[in-house]
């Protein structure tokens, strides 16, 4: 029995482990496919995580909690949404500076609530199906956003490659111009996806700070930000490839926590080091095939759009 | 009324230099607003950050302090952004290089060789290119992408700092804490003006900045660096192979920032410690924007940025303001820049519902 639990109890921490990940790939993906890039996930993230632990703290609900990070999200993404979709600005200064902006806000918003203890979100309760050995707690017995972010995934994958809004929103990071030239609003759908993407950095944020470690620290997403964005290349801009990423991103999270916890004879910081290198590892190996790279990136990513130009 | 963005036949030279004072001033407004939704006198609490911390000369020289190394960087990555290379890790960078520089005096602490310092100097800016020189070797050779390995190594460089400074650099008569010895005399920037913490890396934030005034404007390869941000195409078509730029800039923008980070160390900081930087390598993102990646625009941006440090420390001292403050304001700042900048190659125009484009109108 003991070894069970202790496998049960990896797994269970590595699904936590990938969920903000998940959470925030998903979003960025949309984004990218409507050809916006948009680099402030962290800050997004961060300003979700404060925002939905001082809600949680102060009312007590955790739907609110949960809303409350979705909403601060997509705030801080129609600022991003602004400046580069009617001002026209850079998206990659654009993306840094909402960034930088996330950091400052969240530490400024999250002063009087450092080291604040709060309940873990609390696991679904599922009757007798969480009962089921191994498969019960894992399967059955986690949080809403757990599901929510394998559920999103789903979601996504349907609404892309199988609605007429998807093709849509394709076909707008495919080729801004012909989209516009055949009528369809670029900057209405394109501000619509930032949104979307918003509100979902701000629940991976939101499941930091009311799920993983239910506290809010500074700068408590350590890159988390940025690993979701090297997903979505790693994914090559394919929903279910996100999901297998984050869940192999969230393993290398957890293979370092136990590493340091069965004694091997390496400094903690070596260790930690891991998911930042097995990442900058993992880019390199998608992108040196420049050409499969450049089929699946969206053809507009990162490029202004002005219906004059 | 309808407002429309209309392109310009040229980008506007006036408005390139004019966006940065609007973003400025925009900024000031918004301080305003921030300072009285969080319950503190406006006013004063403005005059406490801008004006207070540079009344005095020692004031004026925590200012030059911290624009030292915001200029330094600022200057490198400039060069990248207008080749279109996008180096976000100089924070990374510049924790290498003071590592690289710091290493003689943990391996040399009681050398009184006069040469230790140059030799300091040297080796930081030689850490900083090493450093920056994976993200150049992994996009040429590899196609990946810059911006986010060089990100990525930032939170690296961190760690290994961190490992230096919690294990083996460790001063074993500092009673445990997790900082290195304190750098001799040999090791350490001599003051350049006496009452205060001015340092000689002052005078190298002046020489950084000339240099790549210098090379900016009046060198061929100066030229090429902008010709390939601009125009790639062409830029190959005249023989500037892609790949060396991405190698030189990198390299460059990597040595500047190594350069910064032993400067910190061995002038206002003078050992190593778990956190030598509040921040200057993203803030210097900033600095080169402002600056409009011109290394004279990026002296006075520096300023600007010092100030917003130096004015976040000032409140919290004397008004109890946390010290995120200064990355609220220094976002803002960069937020009103690139929304302004639109400015520069589009022109706003007011129509009335129904009137026809008037585009062909002055």
């Amino acid at each position: 029995m003991a070894a069970i639990t202790t496998i049960e109890l990896v797994l269970l921490t590595v699904i936590s482990a990938a969920t903000p990940l998940l959470l925030a790939a998903t979003g960025e993906l949309v984004v990218e496919r409507s050809g916006v890039l948009n680099l402030g996930v962290e800050g997004m993230m961060l300003v979700g995580a404060v925002s939905a632990f001082i809600v949680m703290l102060t009312t007590g609900s955790w739907a609110l909690g949960i809303v409350a990070g979705a909403a601060a999200g997509v705030i801080m993404s129609m600022l991003f949404g602004v400046l580069t979709l009617f001002f026209l600005a850079n998206q990659v200064a654009s993306g840094l500076a909402l960034t930088l902006f996330g950091i400052g806000v969240s530490s400024l918003l999250g002063i009087p609530f450092i080291g604040l203890p709060i309940d873990k979100l609390p696991a679904l309760d599922l009757p007798l199906l969480g009962d089921i050995p191994i498969l019960g707690p894992l399967i059955f017995g986690q949080d809403f956003l757990i599901y929510f972010s394998v559920l999103m995934i789903v979601v996504v994958h349907w609404f892309l490659f199988r609605t007429r809004s998807g093709l849509i929103l394709r076909a707008v990071g495919e080729s801004h111009d012909a989209a516009h030239s055949i009528g369809y609003s670029v900057i209405k759908i394109r501000f619509l996806a930032v949104m979307f993407g918003g509100a979902m950095a701000g629940l991976g944020g939101a499941f930091l700070s009311l799920s993983y470690t239910p506290m809010w620290v500074e700068q408590m997403t350590a890159g988390r930000g940025w690993i979701a964005l090297a997903l979505v290349v790693f994914a090559t801009w394919k929903p279910g490839r996100v999901l297998i990423g984050a869940y192999l991103f969230g393993s290398v999270t957890i293979l370092q926590l136990h590493l340091q916890g069965l004694g091997v004879q390496l400094p903690a910081q070596i260790l930690s080091m891991l998911p930042y290198l097995v990442t900058i590892l993992v880019l390199v190996l998608i992108s040196r095939n420049a050409a499969r790279v450049k089929l699946s990136a969206p053809g507009c990513l990162g490029q202004i759009f002005h219906p004059h130009s | 009324m309808r407002i429309k963005l209309v392109p310009r036949q040229t980008h506007s030279k006036v408005m390139t230099w004019m966006t940065p004072v609007m973003a400025l001033v925009l900024s000031l407004l918004s301080g305003t607003v921030m300072f009285s939704l969080l319950g503190y006198p406006p006013l004063e609490s403005l005059y406490a950050f801008f004006i207070s911390p540079i009344s005095d000369l020692y004031g004026l020289s925590e200012l030059f302090i911290k624009a030292t190394p915001l200029a330094i960087i600022a200057v490198g990555l400039a060069m990248g952004f207008r080749a279109n290379v996008w180096n976000i890790g100089a924070e990374g960078q510049f924790t290498i290089g003071a590592l690289t520089g710091s290493a003689l005096v943990i391996y040399f602490p009681e050398s009184d060789n006069v040469l230790m310092l140059p030799a300091m100097l040297i080796l930081g800016v030689a850490g900083g290119m090493a450093w920056a020189s994976i993200p150049a070797f992994l996009k040429t050779r590899f196609n990946t992408n810059e911006i986010l390995t060089s990100l990525l190594l930032v939170y690296v460089a961190i760690l290994i700092l961190s490992t230096l400074v919690h294990g083996p650099w460790k001063d074993p008569a500092g009673y445990n804490f997790p900082e290195s010895v304190i750098f001799q005399d040999v090791a350490t920037l001599p003051i350049i003006v006496p009452g205060t913490r001015l340092h000689f890396g002052a005078i190298f934030a002046l020489l950084v900045v000339a240099t790549g005034w210098v090379l900016f404007s009046r060198t061929l390869a100066g030229f090429q660096v902008r010709v390939s941000g601009l125009a790639p195409h062409a830029a190959r078509y005249t023989g500037v192979r892609s790949d060396r730029m991405v190698w030189y800039v990198l390299l460059g923008a990597g040595g500047l920032a190594g350069l910064a980070g032993i400067i910190e160390v061995a002038g206002p900081i003078g050992q190593v410690q778990p956190l030598i930087s509040p921040g200057y390598g993203f803030a210097a993102i900033i600095v080169a924007f402002l600056g409009r990646l011109h290394p004279l625009g990026i002296l006075f941006a520096s300023l600007v940025l010092a100030l917003s440090y130096l004015g976040g420390e000032f409140v919290q001292i004397k008004l109890g303001l946390p010290l995120g403050i200064a990355g609220v304001f220094q976002g803002m700042l960069l937020f009103f820049l690139l929304s302004c900048d639109v400015l520069i190659n589009y022109r706003v125009e007011f129509r009335r519902p129904g009137t026809k484009s008037s585009a062909s109108s002055a």
